[in-house]
């Protein structure tokens, strides 16, 4: 269909982002695709155990219903709970849509597609492709939009980084400055609406189970020019990954999944090697502490057990190691189910896990927090979208493995026909307002040249080393409040000497050195919000853990952190969480679950409480999201369910329609 | 862990690494050897080399000299663009562990691409090539429309082989025949064979066949067969040449019994 020459630009190519590509260009619109590497190349690919949908084949009783309640109380009540029901609701068509793209998913003697468990949930719910599952469903996404690349429908700008939003009189987003990152040129590229897709900001921690692109930068750029970031407070720390020098390998939660034990010698002066170490001498502690679940407890709650043994001590000759045992199954299942990640850990350790017990220890891992998106993944700036691990919605306080797969696409495909949408309904700029343009491109310019010339003897790698490592040690698993207060203390102190650093590289043609300059500008900014998040919230939820407020707080933090972004620092504000569906409970993973219980809320349909295996016949008719080319239907969008803040982005919106 | 029993012969650990790049500022200037000497740690990897260099540029000599630039993301040898040559082979520099190389350690870009930069290359032929082949299935849309075809595990493994290919360009670099992008060559050939071999992608196997024959086309296989030693996913790619080559000769054989 005509396009009416509409522009949607895209940044980040990862499966959010991609996912977004293909929808757009589909619906026949023009699509501009922002990546500082090539698209295939993008963090996604390092996902390994799988993607989450409720297909009940395994004759289990499983059902979307009960995919989100898992989703919910492992994100601890965190999570605005309309659109994780509908991401459930879709998972089960996302794996299937996958299928037909070719993805080699595990297959059953029947040849259906096969499914394993993952952490926080009884069933197998978990398609997989060997142990590269994130690689499989990215190459997918890559191969459907080099289809619209070829016709012409979809531009990529690979190696171009975006600086920021280009935003007009009214806040109205009208497209971004990038930077090519070879010649360090800086464009203005107009766009009728963007969608950020650039993951997640592990590199604030320095090392973590990230690539090197996952800076969070674009974000907080974003961020700085007016963008809500939400719950950023929420860092999952991944239970099981290798440390290194360069970086923290993740060692898939599969390893759990298809029946690897953690455990550590029951005297931790025990030096034997641990093939020698009889069973009955050996400490599982995941399985002692939680019998319900074992191995399979969420990660935050995992994490934590893991860091608790090291703590005292009894970590693998008194280290910060514990065992990840896969040495009872046989290397024949080892290698078809998860021989990637089997090869990842003999080539940079030099062991084999099929004979030896791995050696892992937790390490950052993902951001529930992000964007501040409504349920169509509109941020609160008019025509800015948010989708996949930049945005906040979907994972609450934790989130579940193998739901990071479904919720990008989910975003994706969300914030596509959204996107669309308000495209289409925009008011273009007139022909005087190229001046925003020319205005945007020059002040990024007079950054990067403020950089180039600046001198000092401060140096921008050991900031971030210092950042990375002040970040790890005090806003992860274990959170103090004085200690939070020093480490602002610090990202301030830091951001003060990041005026005195010079670009060590004379040699600007495809140099590393100012791109990172402005990476790490923008990250300090995303630390603060992330440390005084975790000092404001006096509760334990989810990943968020202060020994000195031990509980769960519903009555004062069942609420949503917003930090908006000021000259003095992040300005914090709360919003309430969309509860309307699954009441609140305890989360206690030594027992099985208990049921859930829907939510008594007006006007919404009333599920039955008596238990979550109970599916309410109003959900279980068929997925009604992408049948029409053009667009989503989305149940949400309806106003009976959309929040107060949705409703000021239809106002925005509004603004711009007439 | 003093137990890990290693087939490496056991050796003092040196006390520097001593690393000799090939750089070049740009694609217009020459390129030169530079050598730099870094503090040894145990598990270091070459990335791990070029952080403490960039970090810190100063060549062995002790003259402040340009940070070298490379490429590198994932760290888990699964999106492949740290690929250069070290030691002369072309591999992933982040799963390049110290431990294991012989020093001096040479580092040099990959020389079947253009060099921006040091180690940077443009590789950007080999996705051209994924557009000529056609590497897709051709979907009838992104609507619902249920699951896949049925596959058995077996065929799924065969596919699975193929499909991990990460476009790092080992095998072309390694290819004897490869010189000038004058050859659509493995990877490309590989990723035919992908999708010709799936259910719904047989349907357009053809055009794909059609990518991959005439001028620089599969043809231009000397049968070296060095590409499948260098490839670091292992995948069978002497194999995908072999069975591709069939399909064009048939192809080609029933296309002019046609007319």
């Amino acid at each position: 269909m005509a396009s009416n020459g509409m522009k949607i630009a895209i940044v980040g190519g990862g499966l959010a982002g991609l996912a977004a590509a293909m929808k757009i260009a589909e619906g026949g619109h023009a699509v501009d695709l922002f990546s500082v590497v090539p698209v295939k190349r993008s963090h996604s690919v390092c996902a390994q155990g799988g993607i989450n949908g409720a297909v009940n084949t395994k004759g289990e009783g499983d059902s979307t219903w009960e995919h989100f309640d898992d989703t919910v109380y492992g994100g601890d009540f965190l999570a605005d709970q309309p659109p994780a029901k509908l991401m459930c609701e879709m998972a089960p068509s996302i794996i299937y849509l996958f299928d037909r793209m070719g993805v080699p998913f595990s297959r059953t003697s029947e040849g259906l597609l096969d499914f394993r468990r993952f952490g926080g949930t009884k069933h197998h719910r978990t398609a997989f492709a060997g142990a590269s599952t994130g690689q499989q469903l990215l190459y997918a996404l890559d191969e459907q939009v080099r289809r619209y690349e070829v016709t012409g429908k979809v531009r990529k700008f690979e190696h171009w980084e975006m600086l920021s939003l280009i935003l007009d009189d009214a806040q109205v987003c009208r497209g971004l400055i990038a930077m090519d990152l070879q010649t360090l040129e800086l464009k203005a590229f107009p766009a009728d609406a963007v969608i950020i897709a650039t993951g997640g900001p592990g590199l604030i921690f320095g090392k973590s189970t990230n690539s090197m692109v996952c800076t969070g930068s674009a974000v907080s750029a974003c961020y700085q020019q007016g963008a809500k970031y939400a719950n950023g407070e929420f860092i999952q720390v991944h239970p099981t990954s290798i440390p290194g020098e360069d970086k923290l390998r993740l060692m898939s939660e599969s390893a759990r999944g298809e029946g690897g034990r953690v455990w550590v010698p029951r005297n931790p002066n025990d030096t034997r090697p641990p093939s020698q170490i009889p069973e009955s001498e050996r400490y599982y502690f995941l399985e002692e502490q939680y019998p319900a679940y074992g191995n399979l407890v969420p990660r935050d709650i995992a994490t934590r057990a893991i860091f608790q043994i090291c703590i005292e001590g009894r970590g693998i000759n008194g280290e910060n190691q514990v065992y990840l045992d896969l040495t009872h199954i046989p290397a024949e299942t080892l290698d078809r189910k998860l021989g990637a990640i089997l090869e990842i850990y003999e080539m940079f350790v030099g062991d084999d896990p099929r004979h030896v017990p791995m050696r892992i220890f937790p390490g950052v891992h993902y951001s529930m927090g992000g964007l501040w998106v409504d349920y169509n993944q509109r941020t609160n700036i008019p025509g800015l979208l948010a989708a996949g691990e930049c945005d906040y919605s979907i994972h609450g306080a934790n989130r579940l493995g193998a739901n990071s797969l479904v919720s990008c696409v989910y975003g994706g495909f969300m914030a596509a026909p959204a996107a669309i949408e308000y495209a289409k309904n925009v008011e273009r700029n007139g022909a005087d307002s190229s001046k925003i343009y020319d205005q945007e491109l020059k002040l990024q310019q007079e950054i990067n040249e403020g950089l180039i010339k600046q001198s000092g003897n401060e140096n921008q790698y050991v900031l971030h080393q210092e950042m990375g490592k002040w970040m790890t040690d005090n806003v992860t698993v274990v959170r103090y409040n004085d200690k939070l207060k020093e480490t602002d203390n610090k990202l301030l102190e830091l951001m003060d000497r990041y005026k005195r650093i010079s670009i060590n590289d004379s040699n600007l043609w495809a140099t590393m050195a100012l791109p990172h300059a402005r990476h790490l500008a923008n990250m300090l900014e995303l630390a603060r919000v992330i440390t005084l998040g975790a000092l404001n919230r006096n509760e334990s939820r989810g990943a968020h853990y202060k020994p000195e407020f031990p509980n769960r707080d519903d009555e004062n933090f069942l609420k949503t952190t917003i930090a908006e972004y000021s000259g003095e620092g992040p300005v914090f504000s709360y919003e309430p969480v969309d509860i309307s569906l699954i009441k609140p409970r305890k989360r206690d993973y030594s027992k099985g679950k208990q049921a859930a219980a829907a939510a008594p809320k007006q006007g919404a349909p009333q599920f039955v409480s008596s238990g979550a295996e109970q599916k309410p016949a109003n959900l279980s008719g068929p997925i009604v999201w992408g049948q029409d080319k053009e667009k989503v239907n989305n149940p949400l969008s309806n106003d009976a369910t959309r929040r107060e803040q949705g409703k000021s982005i239809d106002e925005a919106g509004g603004k711009t329609n007439n | 862990m003093s137990t890990k029993h290693s087939s490496k012969p056991s050796r003092v650990p040196p006390k520097t690494v001593e690393i000799h790049i090939r750089r070049r500022a740009n694609p217009d200037s020459p390129q030169y050897w530079e050598q730099f000497e870094i503090p040894y740690r145990p598990n270091l990897n070459i990335i791990s080399c070029l952080m403490e260099i960039q970090k810190n540029p100063v060549n062995k000599s002790g003259n402040k000299t340009t940070p070298p630039v490379w490429h590198m993301n994932c760290l888990e040898q699964v999106c492949g663009i740290c690929t250069m040559i070290i030691n002369g082979r072309a591999r992933q520099s982040c799963s390049a562990l110290v431990d294991n190389l012989e020093q001096p350690i040479k580092l040099e870009p990959m020389s079947k691409f253009q060099n921006i930069r040091d180690l940077i290359v443009d590789r950007s032929p080999m996705f051209d090539h994924l557009k000529k082949v056609h590497a897709w299935v051709e979907l009838d849309g992104t609507y619902n429309l249920g699951p896949g075809p049925r596959m058995s595990q077996q065929e799924v493994q065969e596919r699975y082989a193929y499909s991990r290919c990460m476009t790092c360009g080992c095998c072309l670099e390694a290819c004897p025949q490869y010189e000038g992008d004058n050859y659509i060559g493995p990877q490309a050939i590989a990723q035919v064979r992908l999708f010709n071999m799936h259910p719904s992608g047989k349907e357009t196997r053809e055009e794909r066949l059609e990518g991959i024959m005439g001028e620089n086309g599969i043809t231009n296989c000397g049968n070296a067969q060095n590409c499948v030693k260098a490839c670091p996913m292992g995948i069978p790619l002497t194999k995908a040449i072999y069975e591709e080559n069939r399909e064009t000769v048939l192809h080609g054989l029933l296309g002019w019994l046609k007319y």
